[in-house]
């Protein structure tokens, strides 16, 4: 046998309707190529003996109690076989429909698939279904086994008549399998030797099928994803260095090239690759965890992805449509928050329409129903509140496939089809609708303008934390109110909607933002001059805040350093700024936009 | 074991924090001593341990730095979650496992309903009170394990090594239940050279745990608890 090392390791799932045999595929392959610790098939048959059973090759697989007490597999399993080509792992995924969960879970390791058929009872729900999933989690390699031939006599026509039927099926999914290949898996035919019993098939047996498989490569030639998990920043002995840290998901990246970040567009270079303990590096390729130093010191944050500037980038948008499975105990409905985690960005999400759902059992598209129950696979519309740099799932799986959480649990999978731009439908419709239902009075916003000598405006104070906004937010409420304004300054920001804290949950951000947005609206339509403080205000969340302030002004000034585009901010302060004279140039430049109207004119 | 533990800690300044049943050893509810089976011994000497020192319910002791000895620890408050260092390829009930695997306030594993696993996805938001078990290593292999103790030069214990009578632990847990391995091998290159060779390929690393192999359905119960 090959040394170990040099021997290639390959993740493989075997799917199927329930009992059409998997656990007895997988349990001959064990036993057959002689994977199987010593003693083992002994000891399993020994307690078939000692329990009045028949011996059944799955019971290799059962370690479970409780899998042995409902007879059916629960969870994905792994074991391992060898083959003369290479190692295996073997995931042995439940072909239960309440266990679709952990079908999933297993499936999404595999590069390669065995989907068992039972010969007999021919194509079912599930057969269709984990089909279609295979699909999905984007797994390429498939061979079909089509198990339990002993039972129809080994017949080549019925045999051919499935591969018919679920070719047809299989192509409307995108996957062109390998090989169908006939097998009894009770009785081993076909399974890695030709069998007497089916002279009629001269291709590869099931288990040199699989050997035929090609271990996936690391997506190397493809251009740069480095999605950004966190910022290292090191204070300890006068070491400034800020690190990048993330796993490279495809593509090369070399000191000197120049990156740019999405969402954001901001762009840098590759200053070194940095890792702990490691001899110093030039480049850094797919399938690294790493981290990277920058030539110019930019402000970004966590979710946000890396690139290659001369290369395909992904796409920002906010508004895209995917296909997701849903296995939620509750339905995923329209206009409800879920959370969306794609690569390392989560951001909240809402489903906005469902274009079809598919029904597995018949394989055929229901339109307009209006929830994805658990089970359903759908095509649909989404929108997140921010935009994210995504890739189409075909291109990029890592930066175009995505999960969705709801209440906690991971809910529903989905892949990326095509994007819409960055409009953002759901904030437009909303501003639409609040400013239809508001019952004005006779009382215009000139007229409150007239009467308080001023035009009511919301002064943001942005920059990160602890850097003396508050302050110089409080003076600036004393120094207006001293010259007779109408001001106020919304201390609440920072304990109740938490928009000054460091906000650990990154979708619960989103929330905050909309609630301040709603919360300024409210008093500068009442005619005040409103003070707020935002830590780490981004250029799309103060859009968020300008529109759902409209049709009054924003007033952007910005301590220290910004996360903003230079053109948002209107006024720029050092860090701890003198309040004194931060007051002075926040109400000069007040003055200059008429936001302070002078009586004495 | 232990001594190595402590050397350890000392050498890193790791904030170490033991537990024990300390009442199931002084009734001496343990194996062999009683007679009792090796699963119960195991639920009172590890899976009640873990569950009650985690929570905080019993005592728990600290490595004093200063004093060179442990100390009771005043810090009484329920940890919400633990590391562990788990394989899948160690043992059936293990091959379950998530990654981010949540139990219950009472420990409890809910094996046919777990958080699906997908794309490098994990189960990361948790309501209050959720006891959480990580398992970075689910998908390393012996090998590998051996591979990157030789990497980054990890100190281990000797125990894993011949000392000239041609036996070593392949595994290491209580004495009474862990036996040796015919092996030779006296360094981690010698391991390494072992595993490849396939010496061990058809003999289970855990093998020599005599707990494993009581009652398989039995250790996936433990499990439940919160056995690790
Ligand atoms: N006649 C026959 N029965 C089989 C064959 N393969 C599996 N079975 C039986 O089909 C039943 C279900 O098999 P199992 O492997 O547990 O199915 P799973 O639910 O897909 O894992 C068991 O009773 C097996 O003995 C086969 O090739 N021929
Ligand atoms: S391994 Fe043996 S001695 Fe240790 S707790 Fe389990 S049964 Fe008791």
């Amino acid at each position: 046998m090959a040394n170990e090392t040099s021997r290639e390791q390959m993740n493989i799932v075997v799917v199927g309707h329930v009992d059409h045999g998997k656990s007895t595929v997988i349990g001959r392959l064990l036993t057959d190529t002689g994977s199987l610790p010593e003693g083992k098939l002994e000891q399993v048959k020994a307690t078939c003996e000692r329990n009045s059973k028949p011996f059944e090759y799955a019971f290799m697989l059962d370690a479970l109690k409780d899998e042995q007490a409902q007879g059916i597999t629960i969870d994905s399993a792994r074991c391992f076989f060898k083959s003369k080509k290479r190692n295996y792992i073997i995931i042995d995924a439940p072909g239960h429909i309440e266990f679709l969960k952990n079908m999933i879970s297993g499936a999404a390791r595999a590069e390669a698939a065995v989907l068992v058929i039972d010969a007999k009872e021919g194509i079912q729900e599930n057969s269709r279904r984990h089909g279609y999933m295979v699909s999905m989690l984007g797994i390429k390699q498939v061979v079909i086994a089509v198990n339990k031939m002993d039972l129809i006599n080994y017949d080549q026509v019925r045999f051919e008549s499935i591969v018919k039927d679920f070719t047809a099926f299989l192509k409307n999914v995108n996957i062109v399998p390998r090989a169908f290949v006939p097998i009894s898996a009770r009785e081993g035919a076909l399974l890695i030797e030709k069998s007497p019993n089916m002279p009629w098939y001269t291709k590869l047996s099931l288990l040199d099928t699989i050997d035929s498989f090609e271990l996936e490569k690391p997506p190397e030639d493809k251009p740069f994803r480095f999605p950004v998990q966190d910022i290292y920043k090191f204070t300890a002995m006068g070491d400034d260095r800020r690190i990048v840290a993330g796993r490279v998901e495809s593509g090369t990246i070399s000191v000197g090239s120049d990156v740019v970040f999405l969402p954001s567009g901001k762009k840098s270079s590759i200053k070194a690759v940095e890792g702990f303990n490691i001899p110093e590096k030039s480049k850094a390729v797919s399938g690294e965890s790493t981290g990277f130093t920058l030539n110019t010191q930019i402000y970004i944050r966590p979710a946000e992805v890396m690139c290659s500037a001369g290369e395909q980038l992904p796409l920002v948008t906010s508004l895209f449509r995917a296909n997701v499975f849903w296995m939620g105990h509750q339905p995923m409905i329209k206009n409800k928050k879920y959370k969306l985690k794609l690569a390392t960005a989560q951001t909240p999400v809402w489903l906005v329409e469902i274009k079809n759902v598919l029904d597995a059992s018949e394989l055929s598209s229901v339109a307009n129903k209006d929830v994805i129950e658990r089970h359903d696979v759908a095509e649909c519309i989404f929108q997140t509140f921010k935009p994210i740099a995504v890739d189409l799932a075909s291109d990029f799986p890592a930066t175009g496939r995505f999960v969705i959480v709801d209440n906690y649990e991971i809910a529903g999978g989905g892949i990326v089809l095509d994007t819409m731009g960055v409009e953002n439908k759901l904030l437009e419709d909303h501003i639409a609708a609040r400013e239809k239902n508001w019952e004005r009075s006779a009382i215009t916003t000139g007229m409150r303008w007239g009467r308080f000598g001023q035009r009511s405006t919301l002064v943001l104070i942005a920059g990160e934390m602890n850097t003396g906004k508050i302050k110089v937010a409080k003076a600036l409420e004393q120094e207006l109110f001293n010259n007779g304004r109408l001001t106020y300054y919304l201390g609440v920001s920072n304990t109740l909607l938490g928009i000054d804290s460091d906000m650990k949950v990154q979708g619960e951000r989103a929330e905050y933002i909309r609630r301040l947005g709603e919360i300024a609206h409210l008093f500068t339509d009442a005619g005040l001059i409103l003070i707020a403080t935002v830590s780490d205000l981004d250029d799309y969340e103060l859009d968020v805040l300008s529109k759902l302030n409209k049709p009054n002004d924003v007033l952007i000034v910005n301590i220290g350093e910004k996360r903003l585009s230079p053109n948002k901010v209107d006024l720029e302060l050092p860090v701890n700024p003198d309040a004194v004279q931060a007051v002075a140039e926040i109400t000069a430049l007040l003055q200059k936009r008429n936001v302070l109207v002078e009586y004495y004119l | 074991m232990i001594q190595y533990r402590d050397e350890i800690a000392k050498k890193w300044h790791l904030n170490m924090v033991v537990g024990q049943n300390v009442k199931a050893i002084q009734e001496k509810r343990t194996f062999p001593d009683s007679g009792i089976p090796r699963i119960q011994c195991c639920g009172n000497l590890k899976t009640e341990a873990l569950k009650h020192t985690l929570s905080g319910e019993w005592p728990r002791m600290k490595y004093d730095h200063k004093q060179g000895r442990y100390v009771q620890d005043d810090n009484r408050d329920a940890y919400t979650g633990v590391i562990v260092g788990v394989r899948a390829d160690e043992e059936g009930s293990r091959s379950k496992e998530r990654y981010f695997s949540p139990r219950d306030k009472s420990n409890e594993w809910d094996i046919g309903d777990q958080p699906p696993e997908l794309w490098n996805q994990f189960k990361t938001d948790f309501a209050p009170g959720t006891h959480l078990r990580i398992h970075p290593l689910l998908d390393w292999t012996e090998l590998n394990i051996w591979e990157y103790i030789d990497r980054e030069n990890i100190p281990i214990i000797d125990l894993y090594f011949d000392h000239g009578n041609g036996k070593r632990y392949r595994s290491i847990g209580c004495a009474p239940c862990t036996g040796t391995v015919d092996s030779t091998a006296k360094n981690v290159k010698d391991i390494i050279e072992e595993l490849k060779s396939g010496k061990f390929s058809k003999i289970a690393e855990r093998a020599g745990r005599l707990q494993d192999k009581e009652d398989g359905a039995g250790l996936e119960s433990l499990r439940r608890e919160g056995y690790m």
